[in-house]
């Protein structure tokens, strides 16, 4: 079907495809990355600018002390991230992780609900007393104490 | 003494590679005057030029190149000795040496001390350079084809390389450094990595990672020598393939030990350490295809040179990421900016001074062999392509949090970015895939190959259509059922009148390759698309239903290993009415160190997986059952073993072709031997 082109062409029509393939991914990565990267907030951050409903999300703070509960079902909680400025109300439904304790620090991936509370579909807590999640290491010391004593 | 001992084997060993990299690069040079006088006087800006040009006064060059193969060699046997010393060292679990110290335990099982050794940042980097010295010494001592000029300059560069992972290890992560007290007991080892997949997935994945280095080498080599030829892609490629056979084994398992090991019911999280093994992968699988067309067909020459490049920086930048600790994850052993400098710093190093030479050299490579767009070429290029486009928006996600950071914004890019972009590349390159080994070199016409291309077309339809009446599942799946179809009826279609028997290695190894793709992608399709999960706080004696099964909680104790406590429950399980199955989930829970993880247990059928994890203790006597039906599950990594098995199909076609031609030589010399 190409047998009318020159050899010369056709190397030309490969090279302009492989051009336009590549510059595609990359405006198309561009773009994708801008929608569809999960930004990361602390309560005091969704109180100030919340996230459109739906949208996927990150957040971290501490779970206030007193504030988890488990309800009938018997795999579904409801608990409190706060900042020490603001509180998000979060309900998960799963196995929460072994080190996931009230007054210590959290990670919830999930989106916003329209009532305000956050549907968290993956908890990422403290591993070991070597990991923190990245996102609360800047949490100063002075923060973090404020921020459970606060919680407390 | 063992510690000792290891250590100035890694001295020695270092000091070979410097040896190695000099000799190499000096008597490079004064072949490269004579031959190529024409570039004398000449600026020449590359780094690697300059350090040539600091070498010029040696004189004996014949004495410098005799000694770069004998120099890879040993440096290859003193750095396997030392890394034999530390396997020693933690064999005995010497609390004297630190790194024993911080990973180990004297209550361990075996095995686990063994994986221990590599299960840490410095142990790992100990393993990366033992394999890079093993391939350096590995190809001093076997590889003859090239040129020797050629293969002097790719040896020296496989030094220059490896001294600056010398220079890591030695500097900053002495793996045998002792304490000033021994210690009374280890530290432990993380106990996500207590498990027989890491006795087995990070030797192997390096083995891959590394093994490309071969490759960088290799292209390094032709750049400075200028001999990017047929011979150099035939010489490179089984050293590619072989890294690349273990790149996919270890990828395969990696993601096996995830899905059962973290207790998520996922086998791909797009983790940016995952990442880091894909993109090495996606670089080595394009250049493998690339390196066939030059081999056969003396065309895409700087392309795949430039390739070569791409591949090993794709596991150096893996490294970067993984160990520096600006990621967190169970991977990332040590948070230590100084570590991560350095890497940084090697990486501009190498991956800019090979990007360097190769844009001051890739002008002087002619241009290759002429192909129509409509040939075997021209379907390897879109092949290439869309490899290259997949692995730049895979690099792009990976490092995108890190750049919003810099900005101060904290983003993580996940599945949602990942799939339907890189599907948007995957998924045509399978429909050349389904063309492309059917075409013939050079040029071909449509009307030749219109018969199986239509029947191909006939079957994705068919399964397009009848997947989308019968199941009405999301897109993404939809269409990765089609592709899986088209792709396993096409991969066959080589050996279409051929006679089977008679049929190369080779392209056996091609086949199998293609349908285990096809196979892999059936199983990731079913499993997005077909998975059935069920949560329940379930009582003893209690039964749930999840697809298929049915399965009733039969009994919650509490039961001990080793170095663990942990509370286990026994599940009946039945497929269908079937009679029951046992399975044992366990949460454990780990005092060295105190960590607690879920051990998830797995009843396989040739259709499917039902995975159960165990949670904790709910209100009223009950406890939390997590249960997934995934159908074809294990059809992903059987995809995966059988593209690995292709592979050593056509690594073992190539060499033994590649001894018959020898000693086919070999007699033609010694009929010649007499005559003369």
């Amino acid at each position: 079907m190409n047998t009318a082109l020159k050899p010369k062409h056709q190397r030309l029509v490969l090279l302009g495809l492989a051009l336009v393939a590549l510059i595609g991914a990359a405006l198309l990565a561009a773009s994708a990355l801008r929608n569809q990267a999960s930004y990361f907030y602390v309560p005091s951050d969704m109180a100030a600018d919340p996230p459109a409903a739906g949208q996927a999300v990150r957040l971290g703070g501490m779970v206030e002390t007193g504030s988890l509960k488990t309800r009938a079902d018997g795999v579904t909680v409801d608990f409190v991230v706060g900042d020490g400025k603001a509180r998000v109300p979060v309900v998960f439904t799963g196995i929460v992780p072994a080190l996931f304790v009230e007054g210590s620090g959290v990670v919830a991936e999930g989106s916003m609900r329209a009532d305000g509370t956050f549907l968290a579909t993956e908890l990422l807590a403290k591993h070991d007393e070597n990991y923190m999640p990245r996102e609360l290491e800047d949490m100063t010391a002075e923060q973090k104490r404020r921020a459970v004593a606060e919680t407390q | 003494m063992i510690a000792e001992f290891g250590l100035a084997a890694l001295w020695m060993a270092a000091a070979l590679a410097g040896l190695q990299m000099l000799a190499g690069f000096a008597s490079l040079r004064g072949e490269d005057e004579e031959a190529l006088g024409t570039l004398v006087g000449r600026s020449r800006l590359s780094v690697l030029r300059a350090v040539k040009a600091a070498l010029s006064r040696g004189d004996g060059d014949d004495i410098l190149a005799a000694l770069v193969r004998p120099a890879a060699v040993l440096q290859a046997l003193l750095c396997a000795l030392s890394f034999a010393a530390l396997l020693l060292l933690f064999i005995r679990t010497d609390l004297s040496v630190a790194l024993v110290a911080q990973n180990s335990h004297s209550a361990k099982p075996f095995i686990f001390k063994l994986a221990g050794t590599w299960g840490n940042h410095e142990g790992s980097m100990l393993l990366w350079v033992t394999v890079m010295a093993l391939a350096g010494g590995l190809i001093g001592l076997l590889e003859r084809r090239l040129p020797e000029r050629t293969m002097l300059a790719t040896l020296a560069a496989q030094a220059f390389v490896g001294l600056g992972f010398y220079a890591f290890l030695l500097i900053s992560s002495n793996p045998f450094e002792r304490l000033p007290e021994p210690a009374a007991e280890g530290m432990g080892l993380n106990p996500l990595l207590q498990d027989m997949g890491l006795a087995f997935h990070p030797p192997t994945l390096y083995f891959g990672y590394v093994g490309l280095s071969i490759a960088f080498s290799f292209a390094v080599g032709a750049l400075l020598t200028r001999q990017v030829t047929p011979d150099f892609a035939k010489v490179m490629r089984p050293w590619v393939l072989g890294a690349w056979i273990f790149l996919t084994l270890g990828i395969t398992a990696g993601s096996y030990w995830a899905y059962y090991e973290l207790g998520w019911g996922g086998w791909w999280f797009w983790d940016p350490v995952e990442n880091a093994s894909l993109m090495p992968w996606l670089a080595a699988t394009a250049l493998l295809h690339s390196a066939s067309v030059l081999a056969s067909r003396d065309a895409l020459r700087a392309w795949t040179v430039m390739l070569g490049v791409v591949a090993f920086s794709m596991s150096m930048i893996g490294t970067f990421l993984v160990r520096s600790g600006i990621l967190t994850s169970v991977h990332a052993f040590a948070v230590d900016p100084e570590r991560g400098t350095f890497i940084l710093a090697l990486l501009a190093l190498y991956i800019g001074g090979a990007l360097l030479l190769f844009a001051v050299r890739a002008g002087t490579i002619s241009e290759g062999e002429r192909f129509s767009v409509m040939s075997r070429e021209g379907a390897l290029v879109v092949n290439n392509v869309a490899l290259s486009a997949i692995l730049g928006i895979v690099l792009l996600g990976t490092l995108y949090p890190l750049l919003t950071e810099a900005f101060g914004v904290r983003v993580s890019v996940g599945p949602p970015y990942f799939n339907p972009v890189g599907a948007i590349f995957f998924l045509p390159m399978l429909a050349v895939l389904c063309v492309g080994p059917l075409l013939r070199w050079r040029r071909d016409s449509f009307e030749r190959i219109r018969k199986p291309v239509v029947a191909v077309a006939v079957v994705a339809l068919a399964v397009l259509a009848g997947v989308y009446f019968a199941a009405g599942i999301a897109l993404l799946p939809l269409l990765g059922m089609t592709m899986a179809a088209a792709v396993a009826v096409a991969s066959v279609m080589p050996l279409r009148g051929r006679s089977l028997r008679r049929l190369p290695l080779p392209v056996w190894g091609m086949v199998i390759a293609h349908f285990g793709m096809a196979v892999g992608l059936f199983g990731m399709a079913a499993d997005s698309a077909f998975s059935r999960e069920k949560l329940v706080a379930a009582q003893v004696g209690e039964t749930v239903e999840d697809g298929p099964w049915r399965v009733t909680l039969v009994a919650v104790e509490p039961v001990a290993g080793p170095n663990w406590t942990a509370l286990e429950a026994t599940l009946h399980a039945s497929y269908q009415g079937g009679a029951p199955h046992v399975v044992h989930p366990q949460a454990r829970s780990f005092w060295t160190p105190p960590q607690e993880t879920s051990e998830a247990a797995l009843l396989t059928r040739w259709n499917g997986q039902l995975y159960t994890v165990i949670g904790g203790e709910a209100e009223g006597g009950r406890w939390q059952l997590r249960l997934w039906w995934k159908p074809f599950v294990t059809w992903i990594w059987y995809g995966g073993i059988l593209i690995g098995f292709g592979g050593l199909l056509a690594l073992i076609g190539r060499l033994a072709g590649d001894l018959r031609r020898r000693s086919a030589q070999a007699q033609i010399a010694l009929r010649k031997g007499p005559a003369a």
